[in-house]
């Protein structure tokens, strides 16, 4: 993130004082080098390497033979796939609208209304969750969830579910993963945008205000458009970690004693695919499907919100 | 797997290996088709049907024997009276309900080549892929033991048809450590106090059930939300849901009378509230209606690990009665819910220490007498039954009950490559907590399960 924002920062505001670079410009280069070749290796074996073979695997079969589409064909035929992909799907919908929409809204509020002092703690505060990992997190919803633990358990038994197996239902599953991924990733999104929304300079703010703005149309004409580019950015990263949706299922599956389907997500078939029926290759193929619905997904925002014209404005 | 085991007849045999051989040629050929193989024919032939190869025998290497937690002081026994045995023990999570963990680390194993444990403790379930190739060219993780590495008199020795889930192709690649054939759990105290009789058909279990419902509300006679449920009751009355009529056909037909029936006196019994869709094993039954429970019809380790550890019910309390059987019936039939299995590795380099380890676990009195479970060696479950810790707790003997149960564990529900609990858990019990009637749901499961075993690779029939 920071990444990207250095150079709008350095083209923006031109050296007050006109000083050369104190540094050779080959040191930097080198220096440079020295600083993304751990980032390049370990992409390069765990990012770049395992993706090249997955498309090895998924276009050929065990004995390494050539198959074509075969492999694909193969797996969207298996009765799991659809509903794998369902699930994913309605879930992605329900959790980017949830996201997008709150973690901008919470900013905003954050950033305008709360005083300085009590925003910093509650910013501290929302980001403890995504502090702890994923397994945890679950964990503290699977006490949430089951009426017989919960300490909102009045809430649940209100909603008429006694239960944990009720609340387990098939049709509530898409709701209670967004509801996890929510509250382990949303309060991070907050810190950033809260970050993105710093940057805008008071004297737009100003200008808004003086225009006669209040502060809705200074929000919704302003601070968003202005922020656009950081909320496209975390749709993007936010759609590519619920394509992988596994941890949460996979532990509902194991604590609701099995009433959760083993395949629910994609992911989880991909790995039932390769471990339970030895068919790697078929595996494969369903993580290029994720792959491609990632890509597609991302190449589609991207170009709809100029996310990579940062340097022409 | 089991139509093909017919013990002595030599005549037989060359026919037997030749539709085996068959078989599984068509089973090569299919898995050709799954993996969308272009060409099958030139790969090779069927792998499984080739003899076993051992891997180079190293006398008094290191062994390394997966056990989990509950068998882990059986192995530790060992250890410590065969200190010649240079053993490595890794605890792992065996044997639960659908673990795939094994399953897992052996399709690993077989694509590095190396890593494979010499003794494993599995689920019946887990000698089903265990016997056969992960990929084509591999050699099955499993050793069969027949094969000169256990006598027959002591594979003769196991209750009977206790050791079918580990035949496989005509050879045997386990042996069985314990069986869970399903009774009649009751609570003596209650039942003598309300004066009712404990019941011997199904048709006395449901009057009984609609009577309890009424006269004494909030008891129960049974639970059907648990994933191992439909073994209980399922298994028990004969219902055709897993049948293996060969290795590579399985026919599971819920509409056959006896899935029907029993569906229909569960749902007359979950009606009248005598029988809880909520599973004895979820979280808080045991704090809210374990007392409750004045029936259970579930496996012989009830006893142990519900009532007593789970329930804390008092002892002397439950006692135990035969299987049920349908009016007009002459013999009980029952279920099998669990009952782990010792299986050697192929790849082993120590097959003789690693062998006689499984035996000794298996088989021997001094480690059986005190295992906590029904052992299926039939001379150790005599050494079991004797030793008072297995015993006093209850009210009453349960040696007779528990010796005849493990015969009379009914055959025709087979172990498949996929668990049996996925179809039950996921197609059947949300939509029993919805309110469903089980009779509703037989198509559901069904499918289900028709669908988990096409997509294993078994040509399904429904009729």
């Amino acid at each position: 993130m920071t990444v990207l924002e250095t150079p709008r920062v350095s083209t923006g505001t031109p050296r007050r004082d006109g000083s050369a670079p104190s540094r050779p410009r080959g040191r930097r280069l080198n220096a440079g080098y020295l600083f993304v070749a751990g980032y390049t290796v370990l992409l390069l074996a765990f990012g770049v390497f395992p993706t090249a073979y997955s498309f090895y695997l998924a276009f050929t079969n065990e004995r390494g033979q050539f198959t074509g589409f075969n492999q694909f064909t193969k797996v969207a035929k298996d009765y799991r796939f659809l509903p794998a992909f369902e699930h994913m799907l309605v879930y992605l919908v329900l959790w980017l609208v949830v996201l997008v929409v709150l973690v901008v809204l919470v900013a905003v509020v954050l950033r305008g209304r709360i005083r300085p002092g009590t925003s910093a703690v509650l910013r501290f505060l929302y980001y403890i969750p995504g502090a702890l990992a994923g397994v945890a997190s679950v964990l503290v919803w699977l006490f949430m969830l089951d009426p017989d633990v919960s300490p909102v358990s009045w809430l649940l038994e209100a909603m008429g579910l006694h239960s944990f197996a009720a609340v387990l239902a098939p049709g509530h599953l898409p709701l209670i993963l967004m509801l996890i991924a929510f509250w382990t990733g949303a309060g991070g999104w907050m810190v950033v945008m809260y970050g993105a929304l710093n940057n805008i300079p008071d004297e737009v703010l100003e200008a808004a205000r003086m225009d006669g703005a209040g502060p809705w149309r200074t929000v919704w004409h302003i601070q968003i458009p202005m922020i656009r580019q950081w909320i496209v950015y975390m749709a993007i990263m936010a759609f590519a970690t619920g394509t992988q949706l596994f941890v949460e299922p996979q532990l509902l599956q194991t604590a609701s004693l099995g009433r959760v389907s083993p395949t629910w997500s994609p992911n989880q078939l991909a790995f039932v695919f390769a471990f339970q029926q030895g068919d790697f290759n078929g595996a494969a193929a369903i993580s290029v499907f994720l792959l491609s619905l990632g890509l597609v997904a991302a190449g589609l925002l991207v170009a709809r919100s100029n996310l990579f014209s940062l340097d022409d404005k | 797997m089991r139509s093909l085991r017919s013990p002595g007849a030599g005549r037989a045999r060359a026919t037997r290996t030749a539709a085996a051989v068959l078989s599984l040629a068509t089973a090569a050929l299919l898995a050709g088709c799954a993996s969308a193989d272009p060409d099958s024919d030139s790969g090779g032939s069927p792998a499984a049907a080739k003899d076993f190869k051992q891997a180079e025998q190293k006398e008094g290497s290191q062994i390394t024997v997966w056990a989990d937690s509950t068998r882990l002081p059986s192995v530790q026994a060992y250890q410590k009276a065969h200190p010649d045995t240079k053993m490595k023990i890794v605890t792992y999570d065996g044997g639960a309900d659908g673990s795939t963990y094994l399953q897992s680390k052996v399709q690993l194993f077989d694509r590095t080549g190396k890593g494979w444990p010499d003794v494993v403790f599995g689920s019946p379930t887990d000698v089903t892929w265990a016997s056969q190739p992960t990929k084509p060219g591999a050699q099955p993780f499993a050793a069969p033991l027949d094969d000169k590495l256990v006598p027959q008199e002591t594979l003769d020795g196991f209750a009977k048809g206790s050791l079918s889930p580990c035949e496989f192709n005509d050879h045997t690649y386990c042996l069985r450590n314990d069986i869970a054939q399903v009774v009649l759990w009751y609570n003596k105290p209650l039942m003598d106090k309300w004066g009712y009789q404990v019941p011997t058909t199904w048709e006395e279990y449901e009057a009984l059930g609609k009577k309890i419902g009424k006269e004494h509300p909030g008891y129960l006679v049974g639970s059907v939300g648990d994933t191992n449920s439909h073994e209980s009751y399922f298994w028990s009355t004969k219902c055709p849901a897993y049948q293996l009529t060969e290795p590579d056909k399985l026919r599971s037909n819920l509409s056959d009378k006896n899935c029907t029936r029993t569906a229909k006196l569960l749902d007359n019994l979950i009606d009248a509230k005598a029988v809880t869709t909520k599973g004895f094993f979820s979280q808080g039954f045991a704090k809210d209606s374990g007392d409750k429970v004045l029936m259970a019809y579930g496996p012989s380790w009830y006893g142990q690990y519900l009532f007593k550890t789970a329930f804390k019910v008092p002892a002397k309390t439950m006692a135990v009665a035969p299987p049920l059987k349908w009016a007009g019936e002459s013999t009980a039939s029952t279920g099998n819910v669990g009952g782990g299995v010792w299986m050697v590795s192929s790849h082993s380099n120590n097959l003789k220490a690693s062998t006689e380890l499984a035996t000794w676990l298996t088989t021997s009195d001094e480690n059986q007498t005190a295992a906590p479970t029904y052992p299926a060696y039939t001379k150790a479950a005599q050494a079991w039954l004797k030793n008072p810790a297995n015993s006093s707790y209850f009210a009453g003997d349960v040696s007779e009950v528990f010796q005849s149960a493990a015969d009379a564990v009914w055959t025709g529900w087979s172990n498949t490559k996929f668990p049996d609990a996925t179809a039950w858990s996921s197609a059947v019990l949300p939509k029993l907590t919805e309110g469903k009637s089980l009779t509703s749901v037989l198509p559901d499961w069904q499918k289900e399960i028709s669908n988990e075993a096409k997509a294993d690779g078994y040509q399904v029939t429904n009729e």
